[in-house]
């Protein structure tokens, strides 16, 4: 009895009682969720594009952020060292076409994700060739990024809001909606969703592969930046960050590997999840919960929704 | 059985493309050409050529060499001999969407339509080469580039309105019928202002209705729009029907070449499609 009270009733009782507490848990995980969305952005736009899973994506927002501090050390000012980072993922994603992808054209999807894989080892050693593996403070400040906090008075108590939160928050749905505006309604867009529908009837109209997949791989190293900047700015910069990002992967089961929306819900549900469970339920099970809940949730649903929630549904006629 | 003669200057319609090649003269010539896959011969020192403003058929049983040759024209095979020439100008190797912005459009045998994508973007995506507005435009779809979608939208519309496919404008094409998604298929070709239209089967799986409105729909591009067609296609009628040439391929070989009438009267197509031992 006592369990299931403490299963089915207890935490309801207390998220009803300390309104405030949950108002504040509820927005741990909706800034923790856009953080996911963000991660698993970058991983939907490659494969919406070539139908490969870019293992690469999480050493990319190390190497990004990496970038971003290593040319700050330098002296460089921040907001030239933010286009000079960018100007790093445009050159690793015209490297990357023409070294990896143009090789590759034709191949079984398995062979590009072993690239990719190769590719997240290059990287790696490279960053840390180049930087050092210590981890170093994002500099958020530097880049005009807010700092402080915000006390709320709500429900009978306090909700704080820290202000780099609210910036992610914002700047992840600058992004996505530009992305999703950007893909919908121009001519590159359109050439994008072409080549992920039919690699050969879209050349067959003149989209050169080579060119959308460099403009891919750099919109993906975009969100890679803004993602490192993000996640730098909470914990540090460090080589650890790309296995945050692999928490994309149940983001991605449970939104759809190929839908913007898909990521953007996927990354909710999981940041609001995980948080919730661990606060309210994670002492049932000795704490600790917000680790492994995502992949039990991406779990669930590859047992009963395996397209995720929008997702295509593949149906193969036999 | 009509017995077609080449296409002179009068029969052409008012929008002719304008590719600097005068009608009847030659607009694609492929002298010699071999392909193979290893130790298969696709296609054999094969020549043939393609008249611009004329329906030009390539006939031949299963596994001729018919769709290989449509692929070494389009760019997507590169020959081990031979050369191709189009429009005046020998080439080399050429990527696909070089030759598509030369002017080559196809369709292929098995639909391959962007299934995801309304009729109108499937399209707009074919007139892709025409359209020039810079990322940075496009990124804020405003200004020039916001016009240019315009104007290309118009042009679209056009075609659809000559391929009669108005209703389904806004629905996705995975969820149209074979006999539409073909049309939708032309009409994403047509939409790049092709020179030369390639066809690979356009009436395959059809019934005898919509045959009748893709040869009509073909008839009408050729005559309209003097657009030069060169097209793959089994059923005998109608090759006989629509083309002013044919050229016949018998493994990997050209077997005949002319007038629907003479290659109907050749005796090694008729041992080709009945079959001979060789």
């Amino acid at each position: 009895m006592d369990l299931l009270y403490n299963i089915f009733v207890d935490p309801f009782v207390q998220m009803a009682g300390t309104p405030d507490f949950f108002l504040q848990v509820l927005w741990e995980g909706f800034v923790t969720g856009t953080l996911y969305s963000l991660i698993a952005l970058g991983f939907v736009l490659i494969f919406k594009a070539s139908g490969v899973f870019n293992f690469a994506q999480g050493i990319m927002v190390v190497f990004a952020a990496l970038s971003l501090v290593g040319f700050h050390a330098l002296g460089v000012p921040a907001y030239l060292a933010l286009f000079l980072a960018l100007a790093v993922m445009a050159a690793l994603a015209w490297t990357v076409e023409r070294v990896i992808l143009r090789k590759l054209v034709n191949q079984p999807e398995i062979i590009l994700f072993m690239a990719t894989i190769g590719l997240s080892y290059f990287l790696i050693g490279l960053g840390e060739f180049i930087f050092g593996g210590e981890p170093k403070p994002m500099i958020t400040e530097e880049l005009g990024l807010p700092t402080g906090s915000t006390v709320v008075d709500v429900a009978g108590g306090i909700v704080i809001l820290q202000h780099i939160d609210i910036a992610a928050a914002l700047i992840a749905a600058v992004l996505v909606l530009g992305l999703a505006i950007f893909f919908s309604k121009t001519r590159i867009g359109r050439a994008l969703r072409a080549v992920a529908d039919d690699h050969q009837a879209a050349l067959s109209v003149g989209i050169s592969l080579n060119q959308i997949w460099a403009i891919v791989w750099f919109a993906a190293g975009i969100v890679a930046l803004a993602t490192g900047i993000m996640w730098g700015a909470r914990s540090d910069v460090s080589f650890a960050l790309q296995i945050v990002a692999l928490k994309a992967l149940p983001v991605l089961i449970l939104g759809g590997f190929t839908s913007v929306p898909g990521a953007i819900i996927g990354g909710l549900i999981i940041g609001f999840g995980e948080k919730i469970f661990e606060v309210y339920w994670g002492g049932l099970l000795g704490g600790g919960v917000e680790g492994w809940f995502a992949y039990v949730l991406a779990l669930i649903f590859l047992l009963f929704r395996p397209q995720g929630l929008f997702g295509e549904k593949i149906i193969e006629r036999v | 059985m009509n017995v077609a003669t080449p296409q002179g200057e009068a029969s052409l319609g008012a929008r002719i493309v304008d590719d600097g090649i005068e009608p009847g003269a030659e607009l694609l010539k492929v002298e010699n050409v071999s392909l193979s896959f290893g130790g298969v011969k696709a296609i054999q020192d094969i020549s043939f050529d393609v008249k611009k403003g004329e329906i030009r058929a390539i006939i031949g049983p299963n596994g001729a060499g018919k769709t290989s040759m449509l692929n070494v024209i389009n760019g997507f095979y590169h020959p081990q001999e031979g050369t191709i020439t189009f429009r005046g100008n020998v080439r080399t190797k050429m990527r696909p969407y070089m030759a598509a912005s030369q002017g080559i459009s196809r369709t292929f045998q098995n639909v391959a339509l962007f299934t995801g994508m309304s009729t109108l973007d499937n399209i707009m995506a074919g007139r892709q080469l025409k359209m020039h507005k810079n990322f940075f435009w496009q990124m804020w779809r405003y200004g020039p580039a916001f016009n240019e979608e315009v104007e290309h939208r118009l042009e679209v519309e056009k075609i659809i309105d000559f391929l009669e496919i108005q209703s389904i404008r806004k629905t996705p094409v995975g969820q149209l019928p074979y006999g539409l998604q073909k049309r939708v298929e032309l009409g994403r070709a047509l939409a790049a202002e092709p020179s030369l239209l390639l066809l690979d089967e356009p009436m395959a799986g059809m019934n005898l209705e919509e045959k009748e409105d893709m040869s009509r729909f073909i008839i009408d591009v050729n005559q309209q729009f003097g657009t030069t067609i060169a097209l793959i296609e089994h059923d005998m009628g109608v090759v006989m029907d629509l083309a002013d040439r044919v050229v016949v391929l018998d493994y990997g070989k050209k077997i005949a070449d002319g007038f629907p009438a003479e290659v109907q009267a050749s005796q090694e197509v008729i041992d080709a499609y009945l079959g001979v031992p060789h």
